[in-house]
C-alpha cells in the first residue's frame, strides 16, 4: 500500500489528474468573473426585459430590488458564484425557465457536432498530412498545401452559405438546415471541421518531416522494415505527440465556430442558444454558455494531456 | 566460398546541398574478408558514416546519391538488388550499430519491442518465441531480461548502446558495421562496450566494419585498418604492420611520432591546417595542401594505390618513386 502511495505509476497519473482539476478552480473562476463582468457592464436591464418596455416604473423598480440588481457588484458577483456551485445558474429571462436545463438540453447537439467536426479534421488532416510528408515536393504535397491554405482562410459563416447553395438549393443532396438524421449532420460537421482538417494536415506533415529526419528513423530502416512499417509504427507515433496537442486546441476552437455554424445550419445546440440570448439580453443564459463552453474546452484539454502520457512513456514517467 | 566477405569498388558518393556538390565519398576501394574486423579510421567529415550508409543502401536521398561504383556482399553487388532483396538483407544478414545511442533508439517504442520486431521480421518465430529471444539477447549484453518493457529514456548512454548491440546480432548477421559506436559514450563505458562487441563478435563469428577516429580501439579490436581521408582511403594494411609501419604522411601524421605497439598508443594527433571543403576538393593528391612531403607534382596529379610490401597499400607518390621521401617524418614545428 505504501509502495503504491508513492513508487506507483498509476497513482502518480491519478494525482497529476487530480492537480489539473484542482487548476480547473481559478480557471473557471477567471471565466466567470470576465463573462459576468461583461454582462453587467452591458446596457439593458434584465427587469425591464422581463416585465417588458411598458411596464409602469415602480413594477419595475420592485423586481429589481427583488432579484437584487441593485446590490453592489461584487456582491450579485459572490451570488452568481454561490448559485453556480450548486448548479443554478438563475432563470431564462425568456423562457422563465432555469438556464441550465435550457443549457443542459442544448448540450448533445453541440457536442456532436463538434465531436463531428473533429472526426472529420483528424480522417482528412492526418492522412493527408502523412502523404505529403512522404512526398514532400510532389503534385499532391502542393496540391494538398495550396488546399490547406484555403480551408484555414476560408470562414466558416461563408463556407456555411456555399455549402447550403451548392448542395441543398442547387444539387439537392442534403437538408440546408436541421436537426436528426445522419443527413443534417453532414454539413454542419464539414463547415465546422474544414479549417481544423486544414491545420491539422499541415501540422501532421511538418511533424512527420520533423520525425523522418530522426536517427531512430534510420535505425528502424536499416531493421529492413518496409516503408510502410517505418512511417506507421515508427514514425506516425512519435509524431502524434505534437497533433494530439493541435487536435485538443482545435476543438475549443469548433465550440466557438459552433456558434456561428448552428445559426446557419438551425442546428439546436448551445451555440444557437447563445446567439438568440445575447439578441434577447437572456443574461443567465449567456453567462451559463459561456462557463459551460469553457469548462468543456478545459476538460477535453485534460483528457488530452493524459492521452499525452499514454503515446509518449517520457511525458507519463514526468508526472510526479 | 569467397574470401572476401565485403568488396567496394571505386565508390562515390555525392550529398546536393546549398553550399555546391559534397564529394563525400570518392572513389573508395574497401575489402573486408570474412570473419575478420576491419577498422575504417578517418577524421569528422572524411565519409566514413556515408561508407557505411551506402552499404545498407541507406545514404538519404535527396540530398545523397550514390553515383558510381560497386558494392560485392557475398559476390552480390548490392546496388543492383531489387529494394525488397536488399531490405532482406538490411537487420538480417548485414546489421548497423549507429553512432550516438540517445538518439538511435525509437524513444516511444519498449527496448524489447525493438529488438523483438527485428527478430520477427527475418526469422520464422511465433511472437512469443522472439520475445523470448530479444529478452535473451538483452541478457548477452549484460541487461537484465526484466527490463525488456522499459523504455529508452530508462537507460543510459553505455546501456543503450548494448540495447544497440543486442539489436544488431538478434538474427546473427554476416557482416556487422558499427559506427563509432563508442565515441559518444564515457571513457570507462567505452572499455566495456568495446570489451562486450569483441567478445560477442567471436562468439558469433561476425566479420565487422569497425568504424572509429580512436586508434586505440584499432590497435585493441581490428585484425586490419583502412586510413580514410577526404572520402578515398588513403592506406591498408593489417594492424600489426600499419602501426609498426605508417607509410602515408597522413598516417604519420595522424600517429603523431612513429608509435609502437608496446607503447601506450596515441589518439589522433591534429594535423597541421584543414579538412578540405568537400564542395572543392583539392587537384592532385587531396591530401597536398597539408602534406609536409607535398611537391608540385602533388598538386597536379593523383596518386595510384601502391603496394609497399605484402597486404600494405598506400596511396602516395612517394611509393610511386616520383616525390622523394626525405622531408616526411621529421618534425614540423
Ligand atoms: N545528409 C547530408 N547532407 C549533406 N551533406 C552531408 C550529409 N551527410 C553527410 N554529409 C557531408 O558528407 C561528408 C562526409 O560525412 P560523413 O559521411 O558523415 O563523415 P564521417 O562519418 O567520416 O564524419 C561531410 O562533409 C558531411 O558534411
Ligand atoms: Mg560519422
Amino acid at each position: 500500500m505504501l509502495w503504491y502511495i508513492t513508487q506507483s505509476k498509476v497513482y502518480r497519473m491519478h494525482r497529476y489528474i487530480f492537480r489539473r482539476l484542482l487548476l480547473l478552480i481559478p480557471v473557471m473562476l477567471g471565466v466567470s468573473f470576465l463573462v459576468f463582468t461583461i454582462m453587467f457592464f452591458t446596457p439593458g436591464d434584465p427587469a425591464k426585459i422581463l416585465l417588458g418596455e411598458r411596464a409602469p416604473e415602480a413594477e419595475v423598480q420592485a423586481l429589481r430590488t427583488q432579484m437584487g440588481l441593485d446590490d453592489p457588484f461584487f456582491v450579485q458577483y459572490g451570488r452568481f458564484i454561490f448559485n453556480a456551485l450548486r448548479g443554478d445558474l438563475g432563470r431564462s429571462l425568456t423562457t422563465r425557465r432555469p438556464a441550465a436545463l435550457e443549457l443542459f438540453a442544448r448540450f448533445p447537439a453541440t457536442m456532436q457536432l463538434a465531436a463531428m467536426g473533429v472526426l472529420v479534421a483528424v480522417l482528412i488532416g492526418i492522412p493527408i498530412g502523412i502523404v505529403s510528408a512522404t512526398r514532400q515536393y510532389s503534385v499532391f504535397d502542393g496540391a494538398s498545401m495550396v488546399l490547406a491554405l484555403i480551408g484555414v482562410s476560408m470562414p466558416n459563416f461563408w463556407q456555411g452559405i456555399m455549402m447550403v447553395l451548392l448542395f441543398s438549393i442547387v444539387l439537392r443532396w442534403f437538408p440546408s438546415s436541421g436537426y436528426g438524421t445522419f443527413a443534417h449532420l453532414i454539413m454542419p460537421s464539414l463547415t465546422i471541421g474544414t479549417s481544423s482538417a486544414a491545420t491539422i494536415t499541415r501540422m501532421t506533415r511538418s511533424s512527420m518531416l520533423e520525425v523522418v529526419r530522426q536517427d531512430y528513423i534510420r535505425t528502424a530502416r536499416a531493421k529492413g522494415l518496409s516503408e510502410r512499417v517505418v512511417i506507421t509504427r515508427h514514425a506516425l507515433k512519435n509524431a502524434l505527440i505534437p497533433i494530439v496537442t493541435v487536435i485538443g486546441l482545435q476543438f475549443g476552437y469548433l465550440l466557438g465556430g459552433a456558434v456561428l455554424t448552428e445559426t446557419i445550419f438551425s442546428w439546436p445546440g448551445v451555440g444557437r442558444l447563445m446567439v438568440d440570448a445575447i439578441r434577447q439580453r437572456d443574461y443567465p443564459v449567456v453567462q451559463g454558455g459561456v462557463l459551460m463552453l469553457a469548462l468543456t474546452f478545459s476538460v477535453v484539454n485534460l483528457l488530452v494531456d493524459v492521452l499525452y502520457a499514454y503515446i509518449d512513456p517520457r511525458i507519463k514517467a514526468q508526472y510526479k | 566460398m569467397n574470401d572476401v566477405l565485403l568488396d567496394i569498388r571505386d565508390l562515390r558518393v555525392t550529398y546536393t546541398t546549398e553550399e555546391g556538390l559534397v564529394v563525400a565519398v570518392d572513389d573508395l576501394n574497401l575489402q573486408l574478408r570474412r570473419g575478420e574486423t576491419l577498422g575504417l579510421v578517418g577524421e569528422t567529415g572524411a565519409g566514413k558514416t556515408t561508407t557505411a550508409l551506402s552499404i545498407m543502401q541507406l545514404v538519404p536521398s535527396p540530398p545523397g546519391r550514390i553515383e558510381t561504383g560497386e558494392i560485392f556482399f557475398d559476390g552480390e553487388d548490392l546496388r543492383r538488388k531489387r529494394l525488397e532483396d536488399i531490405r532482406n538483407v538490411r537487420g538480417n544478414r548485414i546489421s548497423m550499430i549507429f553512432q550516438d545511442p540517445m538518439t538511435s533508439l525509437n524513444p516511444v517504442l519498449t527496448v524489447g519491442f525493438q529488438i523483438e520486431e527485428a527478430i520477427m521480421l527475418h526469422q520464422r518465430l511465433s511472437q512469443r518465441q522472439a520475445g523470448r529471444k530479444a529478452r535473451d539477447m538483452l541478457k548477452l549484453v549484460g541487461i537484465p531480461e526484466g527490463r525488456a518493457g522499459d523504455y529508452p529514456h530508462e537507460f543510459s548512454g553505455g546501456m543503450r548502446q548494448r540495447v544497440g548491440i543486442a539489436m544488431a546480432l538478434s538474427c546473427n548477421p554476416e557482416l556487422l558495421i558499427a559506427d563509432e559506436p563508442t565515441t559518444a559514450l564515457d571513457v570507462t563505458i567505452q572499455a566495456q562496450v568495446l570489451e562486450l562487441m569483441r567478445r560477442l563478435r567471436s562468439e558469433f563469428g561476425t566479420s565487422m566494419l569497425l568504424i572509429t577516429h580512436d586508434l586505440g580501439v584499432v590497435a585493441e579490436a581490428c585484425d586490419s585498418v583502412a586510413i580514410m581521408y577526404a572520402g578515398a582511403a588513403v592506406e591498408t594494411a593489417d594492424t600489426e604492420r600499419l602501426f609498426t609501419n605508417p607509410r602515408h604522411p597522413y598516417t604519420r601524421g595522424l600517429f603523431g611520432s612513429i608509435p609502437s605497439l608496446d607503447e601506450d598508443v596515441p589518439r589522433l594527433s591534429p594535423i597541421k591546417g584543414i579538412m578540405p571543403d568537400p564542395t572543392e576538393l583539392p587537384t592532385g593528391c587531396r591530401f597536398h595542401p597539408r602534406c609536409p612531403a607535398a611537391t608540385g607534382i602533388c598538386a597536379e596529379r593523383t596518386p595510384v594505390m601502391v603496394a609497399v610490401e605484402e597486404g600494405h597499400e598506400v596511396d602516395c607518390m612517394i611509393y610511386e618513386g616520383l616525390v622523394p621521401e626525405a622531408r616526411i617524418g621529421e618534425k614540423e614545428d
